[in-house]
């Protein structure tokens, strides 16, 4: 009886819905937080990038016209789906240096939970009838931007993303997600949860590689209406800002507290990304 | 170049003549040489990986707008339309007019009189399907009647189909005599045959179709209608190129391709400019020898043109929907 060859998960992207590598061909090496060779994950280029865009846009349609309970649901799948892979997620995060990877993961599954139920609240909430003088009937109602651009934070590699992420896909946007650059392997691993979690393909595409790579061309690009730039390093973010500004892209970080603090979440994180419609409806005298 | 936009500038050529009798044609076909399925799909497969950039990437942007038969063949098709996409046609990019027009319109037969008025003096061309586009099955004197009425209604070129029941059917002189009967109602517009590549089944009977369309008097050969599951691909494209290329070297006449249906993005438009070179030359990389028949690609191209100019990614949201 031979040795068994162990089988090696190969880190790729995400996008539409299915596991490319980079069109380059680049890859570059993941090491634990002690030096140790973890894996080589795709490096994505700028047409990885353009590729996600495309995939996000074609999803905005259904994804953002699904019914809100839908996607509670759906987001309460993902939730469900990490508690089955519980094992993996805490590996990757001991590897990526966490103090406590049991909580990370549970606090992590949590905050989709979290989400997922204002899903089908947020309308009633942020929504409003408002009084005005004359004789419409007029409402407000938050829809989803669009396509939004998020860029990881690079520590909290997964309740850093999963606080970014689960916000903006609640409210109906579409994503692209550049994951963390040192610690890749839990945004991969995600993207393999929601890949079998009913999220349909295109609603988060998921790009590992070189942040400062990525992030110029993610911030210019005209077909993205927001960006969440919680993991742009800091001598990258004015440029990131300005680049952003071309097409008023909406941009928005995290707000400054401890991820695991109930002040990391928040119905505010969800209306960053979205736009108010007000309507007037005649009324009969 | 005054107020108006550049124009294409395509010479007209005088028309084709069919070169043989109708009772050649089974001649014509039978003497047509195999084609290597494998060698042609390798051949197709290796030129469209190709990297073209930057500045030759630029000019071949230009000349694929300059070679867009911006076509809409729907029942749904209004006035309106047609006129809005006139005028994309003539300027398709309105905020940037040094771009090119395109080459032609492509349109259904009763909305060429809207179209000749709305083009007239820009250079564009107007091209209406005909001849019982798409499957060329009705009478025989209507789809001709249908042939003369857009020539005289303004037509500059009419797209016709080949009649693939005749073809497939081994009645190679009627599916000639039709051809040549159309070529005659044509008069002195420019004719694209429609083979249906999708419909023919091989890459034999593209290049016999080929063949019999370039001996009937065919100014272009086209591959698609559009209208069926399979639209061009690159070795159809290719095995109808090398078919042009032959019919160049024995009768000294150039044909003209038009690749039509499926090529939605720049990059595919770019693996077509390639095969033509490779295969026909730079003497055909030029409107009046080559098309591409479509619509949404238009759009793709100024993004790509955009991406050039302003080194980000543009969206649709900046363009013209069509």
């Amino acid at each position: 009886m031979t040795e068994r060859l162990e089988v090696r998960r190969t880190a790729k992207l995400y996008i539409g819905g299915a596991f490319p590598r980079s069109e380059s061909g680049r890859s570059y090496e993941v090491t634990a937080h002690d030096g140790r060779p973890l894996a080589q994950a795709s490096r994505a280029s700028r047409k990885d990038l353009r590729e996600a865009v495309v995939a996000a846009r074609a999803a905005f349609p259904t994804w953002s016209g699904a019914a809100p309970s839908l996607r509670g649901q759906i987001l309460y799948r993902v939730a469900e789906m990490m508690e089955g892979r519980r094992g993996q997620f805490e590996a990757e995060l001991a590897d990526a240096g966490a103090a406590d990877p049991a909580r990370g993961v549970s606090a992590s599954i949590d905050r989709w939970v979290w989400y997922a139920g204002w899903a089908d609240k947020l309308a009633q909430v942020v929504g409003a009838t408002n009084p005005v003088a004359g004789p419409f009937f007029n409402f407000t109602l938050p829809e989803p931007t669009g396509v939004v651009g998020i860029v990881a934070p690079g520590d909290q590699a997964l309740l850093g993303l999963v606080s970014r992420l689960a916000p903006a896909i609640v409210s109906g946007n579409t994503t692209v997600v550049v994951a963390s650059e040192r610690s890749p392997l839990p945004a991969v691993s995600l993207a393999e949860v929601l890949a079998t979690s009913d999220v349909p393909g295109g609603v988060v595409n998921v790009l590992t590689g070189h942040t400062s790579e990525l992030v110029p061309w993610l911030a210019g690009h005209m077909d993205v209406n927001g960006l969440d730039v919680t993991g742009v390093p800091a001598e990258l973010l004015a440029d990131t800002e300005r680049s952003a500004a071309d097409n008023i892209k909406r941009v928005h970080r995290a707000p400054d507290a401890d991820p695991f603090d109930q002040a990391a979440r928040s119905p505010y994180e969800i209306t960053a990304f979205t736009e108010f419609k007000t309507v007037w409806h005649p009324m009969g005298a | 170049m005054g107020g108006v936009s550049q124009t294409t500038e395509i010479t007209p050529r005088p028309p084709a003549e069919p070169i043989a009798g109708a009772s050649e044609a089974p001649r014509i076909v039978a003497r047509t040489t195999a084609v290597d399925a494998v060698g042609l799909e390798g051949r197709a497969a290796a030129l469209a990986t190709r990297s073209i950039k930057r500045d030759a990437k630029l000019w071949a942007l230009d000349l694929t707008i300059r070679s867009i038969d911006l076509t809409t063949l729907e029942g749904s098709d209004t006035t309106g339309k047609i006129v809005a996409m006139c005028a994309k046609a003539v300027r398709p990019d309105p905020v940037r007019p040094e771009l090119p027009s395109v080459a032609a319109v492509c349109i259904y037969p009763q909305l060429v009189p809207v179209a000749a008025r709305q083009l007239d003096g820009t250079g564009v061309a107007v091209a209406s399907v005909a001849g019982g586009f798409p499957s060329g099955l009705g009478p025989l004197e209507a789809r001709l009647q249908e042939i003369r009425d857009v020539a005289s209604d303004g037509a500059d070129e009419i797209d016709i189909v080949l009649n693939r029941s005749l073809f497939l059917g081994g009645r190679y002189a009627d599916a000639f005599e039709e051809l040549v009967a159309a070529r005659e109602a044509a008069g002195s517009t420019h004719l694209k045959v429609i083979l249906e590549a999708g419909e023919l089944g091989s890459y034999d009977r593209i290049r016999q179709a080929s063949m019999l369309a370039m001996a009937a008097g065919a100014d272009f050969i086209k591959t698609s209608t559009g209208k069926i599951g399979v639209n061009a691909t690159l070795p159809n494209a290719l095995c109808m190129m090398e078919a042009a290329r032959d019919f160049h070297q024995q009768t000294g006449r150039r044909v003209g391709v038009k690749v039509a249906g499926g090529v939605r993005r720049s990059k595919q438009a770019i693996q077509y400019l390639v095969l033509l070179h490779e295969t026909l030359g730079p003497d055909w990389m030029t409107p009046e020898l080559f098309r591409i028949g479509a619509s949404s690609l238009l759009n793709d191209v100024l993004m790509q043109l955009e991406k050039e100019r302003t080194g980000s990614y543009s969206g649709p949201d900046y363009f013209t929907i069509d």
